[in-house]
């Protein structure tokens, strides 16, 4: 079992309320509200679902349907710190599988798994469309490119 | 920022955006060009800009402006500055870390002297 | 350290020695001295300026100017002229036409900017130095001077095909929208680029984005529409953050809003963001996003230029199409038309990645042969290694062997092939790759991305993806192939949309091309390649191993046994690559290594 990134339920309220205030609570703006309070959270609570499917009057398993759709959006819980590796084949032949490598046996974790201590969690993405500086990959919003397996370390030590 | 409101002010626009890069060339300005596209970023480029504004401020640098532009197309070689004085032809440098960055500042800026290691042939 | 204003690079390759490069040296430097000069310029050799057949010549930077035919007579007038007057001794310039071995010069000779020509050279931040640029001219013009169908026929006349991938002749797609009567229409910008490769999209939204928003501007004008949307994907932070700042500048300017440039043309952009779905970039499923649902593909007709976004008529774009907009209306479509094939006009970006040596993007006219990219343009393969194949087109495009090398591009060229132009990326791939897990890598993304809603995508990429695995784990079965096979031709003939109609792509081509291959991993448990971790077992050579036991005494899973002073074995049931480390890191005659079989 994961720990919660934060504490949900004081603040999911008026994030949610920022978003549908902020574009509207109309269904063609639903996915710029989740992805809003996604950002905001870290992932989508299960109570901000059920305040956005009350206000937008959609029904909640539409709302689930479309957050569990989108690779972006999360409806589980995860870390302080979420690391996206490019797994597409440019960053694959330009020597991302050993990177990957090094970001396993670094985190002991493997793909979609959340560290116990609620730091890390990491996750395989589609392109970042930066192939040109391949292996890639991001660490929040932070980029990172021509990685190799030796920078690993490094890297993630610069997150706390 | 002027509003065109018709095809003569489009025309006006254009001549005043012509004049204006006319007047930083000849007034012997020094531009300094960081490539912030996404893979300059994920080359690090973040890092060369602040060292480039840093080293401005504390050295108290005159006349120089940084600006920034999007992708060359020169992936491998990012991150990428390039260095327009005056109306001299532009000199592009590639794998611009910090440190190559201050080289740079000081040694072809400054003092006129390209640092011929990282120039990329354009 | 002393600091020299300019260096002088002349070229002492052995033609040039051969026309007197020695004595241009020797005069450099007289003149240099002659001048006080000597402190300020260097004069240096150097190799490979350009092809030797202009020697001698040199190269004077920073300016990178290209002296070349010189005798040791020219030199005093070109030190007087450069260094002294700070002129270009322009009787003397040469083109540079082959880069340096070790720089990719940008552009090349090749290649022809037109999407990409303010990319790198304005500040992406200001309009102004789009408007400096010729920007926002050619809707002036096209507001001023030309009704709709004028400018559709305009783009009709240019034969710019959708660069989004599909390839479909835009001019057509703008009239049947025009051709639609129901209000409101739309205008939408794919801006969704998802294949892995590709970011020729990114570099664009980024670099010049007021070519994307003009060309949008001009194509609702022909459509007859108020409203656009730019769908970006959520991976490209930089780019939606560039879009807005250009649109709220040219709404400040009034280019964007109410009666732009006087005409009584009103129109406004709106950016959304995507949330991580590749099958987005298919125009239904995109339209589905926007709307706020899960981006699964409709069935056509009807077509979204009848009903698209919220039902109504709407058009869809790439990127680059319209940012090609702009340049056609401003030079007309005859000159755009003049490059190119006969059937695919005008230019295309291309992201080279993989195992290339300059990776990055170009652009090229259409007809350029994939040799000419990879090695004219792209350097060569990495490290020099052989060539083995190019997959055009994105993950669902094929996978080429050297034999199509000479393949011009060109949309109905790489069709005929077994691929396709796509979005334009290339990932090349070096001999030591293995095709039958790149064709497992390819499937892998195809059917995480597969959106579901199809039975022969959702479930036959599934079933593919699972005997690829088998086969890449050394479990492959006679009759895989022909399994392969017959769920390719399922797959592509029953799928809803793109997505899974391409999806047997990459392995129909690599089955046609490397069948060996195949063949290798089912029939033998061998990879060529040796790339599949399955398939590869140690051993350790009779006669190089003296039996001296430092790997087996420190072997860490006791891997090795063996008699002193005689050759040890490995046992293939225990991990077998921690025995090959021990080995190197403790004694100084490494193990041998075989691939199983061979």
């Amino acid at each position: 079992m994961t720990k919660e990134k934060k504490d949900s339920t004081p603040i999911v309220q008026p994030i949610v309320e920022k978003a549908i205030q902020r574009y509207g609570a109309s269904q063609d703006e639903l996915i710029p509200i989740l992805n809003d309070v996604n950002r905001e959270i870290g992932y989508l609570p299960g109570e901000a679902l059920d305040e956005i499917s009350r206000q937008l009057k959609l029904p909640k398993s539409q709302l689930f349907s479309v957050a569990s759709f989108y690779r972006m959006l999360s409806t589980k819980p995860r870390g302080r710190h979420v690391i996206q590796f490019c797994e597409n084949a440019p960053c694959h032949v330009a020597g991302g599988r050993e990177v990957w490598q090094a970001l396993v046996d670094e985190l002991q974790l493997e793909a979609d798994e959340t560290s116990a201590d609620g730091k890390w969690s990491l996750i395989t993405t589609s392109c970042l469309g930066v192939c040109g500086v391949g292996p890639v990959m991001m660490i929040d919003d932070d980029l990172y490119g021509n990685v190799n397996p030796r920078m690993i370390p490094d890297i993630l030590a610069r997150y706390h | 920022m002027t509003t065109i409101k018709s095809l003569d002010d489009l025309k006006k626009a254009r001549e005043e955006a012509l004049k204006k890069r006319e007047v930083k060339a000849a007034s012997g300005t020094a531009q300094v060009i960081v490539g912030m596209g996404t893979c300059g970023i994920a080359a690090g480029a973040r890092e060369t800009m602040k060292a480039i504004l840093d080293t401005i401020e504390s050295e108290s640098l005159n006349g120089i402006i940084v600006t920034q532009t999007g992708c060359i197309g020169l992936c491998e070689k990012e991150p990428i500055v390039q260095v327009v004085i005056g109306s001299q032809p532009k000199v592009t440098y590639g794998k611009v870390d910090p440190e190559v960055a201050r080289r740079i500042l000081h040694e072809h800026v400054v003092n006129g002297k390209p640092v011929t290691d990282h120039v990329i042939q354009m | 350290m002393k600091y020299y204003r300019s260096h002088v690079l002349v070229c002492v390759d052995p033609e040039c020695l051969k026309k007197g490069a020695h004595e241009i040296m020797d005069a450099l430097q007289d003149e240099l001295v002659n001048q006080g000069l000597n402190d300020e310029v260097q004069v240096l050799e150097t190799s490979r300026i350009g092809d030797c057949a202009h020697g001698p010549e040199i190269m004077v930077y920073p300016e990178g100017v290209h002296y070349a035919h010189l005798t040791p007579a020219d030199i005093p007038y070109i030190v007087k002229e450069h260094f002294l007057k700070g002129r270009v001794a322009s009787r003397f310039v040469e083109e540079v036409k082959k880069s340096n071995d070790e720089e990719l010069s940008a552009p090349t000779a090749k290649e022809v900017r037109v999407v990409l020509r303010n990319c790198g050279v304005i500040d992406p931040e200001n309009i102004e130095d789009y408007i400096a640029e010729d920007g926002y001219q050619a809707l002036g013009k096209v507001l001023t001077e030309y009704t709709p169908e004028q400018v559709i026929d305009i783009v009709l006349r240019s034969g710019l095909r959708g660069r989004g991938g599909a390839g479909f002749p835009t001019g057509k797609k703008w009239q049947f929208c025009r051709a639609s009567a129901e209000t409101p229409k739309y205008i939408i910008c794919n801006a969704d680029e998802g294949d892995p490769g590709a970011f020729m999209n990114r570099r664009v939204l980024e670099g010049d984005p007021h070519s994307v928003l003009e060309g949008m501007i001009i194509g609702a004008y022909a459509i007859g529409c108020n409203q656009g949307y730019i769908y970006c994907r959520a991976e490209y932070p930089i780019a939606v953050r560039t879009l807005n700042i250009a649109i709220k500048q040219a709404r400040g300017m009034g280019l964007l809003g109410k009666n732009i440039l006087g005409s009584g043309f009103d129109f406004d952009i709106e950016v959304r963001m995507g949330a991580g779905a590749f099958v987005c970039g298919e125009e239904t499923a995109l339209m589905s996003s926007i709307e706020g649902r899960r981006g699964e593909p409709r069935p056509r007709p009807p077509f979204p230029a009848v009903k698209g976004l919220f039902m109504k008529p709407s058009n869809i774009n790439n990127v680059e199409t319209f940012s090609n907009i702009p340049q056609i209306v401003l030079r007309g479509p005859e000159w755009y038309a003049s490059m190119g094939t006969e059937k695919s006009k005008g230019t295309k970006t291309f992201a080279l990645a993989g195992d290339v040596k300059h990776t990055g993007l170009i652009e090229v006219p259409f007809g350029l042969s994939l040799r000419e990219i990879v090695y004219d343009v792209g350097g060569g393969i990495k490290d020099d290694k052989g060539f083995k194949a190019i997959q055009t087109g994105g993950p669902m495009g094929g996978c080429l062997p050297k034999e199509y090398l000479d393949l011009p591009m060109d949309y109905e060229e790489l069709g005929k092939a077994g691929s396709i132009m796509g979005s334009g990326g290339l990932v090349v791939m070096d001999e030591g790759t293995c095709m039958v897990d790149i064709a497992r890598f390819f499937m892998e993304f195809i059917q995480d991305e597969s959106c579901g809603k199809c039975t022969p995508c959702r479930v036959g990429t599934k079933r593919m993806l699972e005997i690829l695995e088998r086969i890449c784990d050394g479990k492959g079965q006679d009759g895989d192939i022909e399994t392969l096979e017959m769920l390719c031709e399922q797959i592509r003939q029953d799928s809803l949309c793109g997505l899974g109609q391409g999806a047997p792509n990459p392995v129909v081509s690599t089955l046609k091309h490397f069948r060996d291959e195949y063949e290798a991993h089912i029939y033998e448990k061998r990879c060529p390649a040796k790339v599949c971790k399955a398939l590869i077992r140690y051993e350790i050579t009779d006669g190089v191993c003296t039996g001296c036991t430092v790997c087996a005494r420190n072997c860490p899973v006791s891997a090795i046994s063996g008699e002193r002073r005689q050759t040890h074995v490995i046992d293939p049931d225990i991990s077998a690559s921690a025995a090959v480390f021990v080995c190197r890191s403790v004694t100084s005659t490494p193990l041998s290594l075989s691939s199983f079989g061979s």
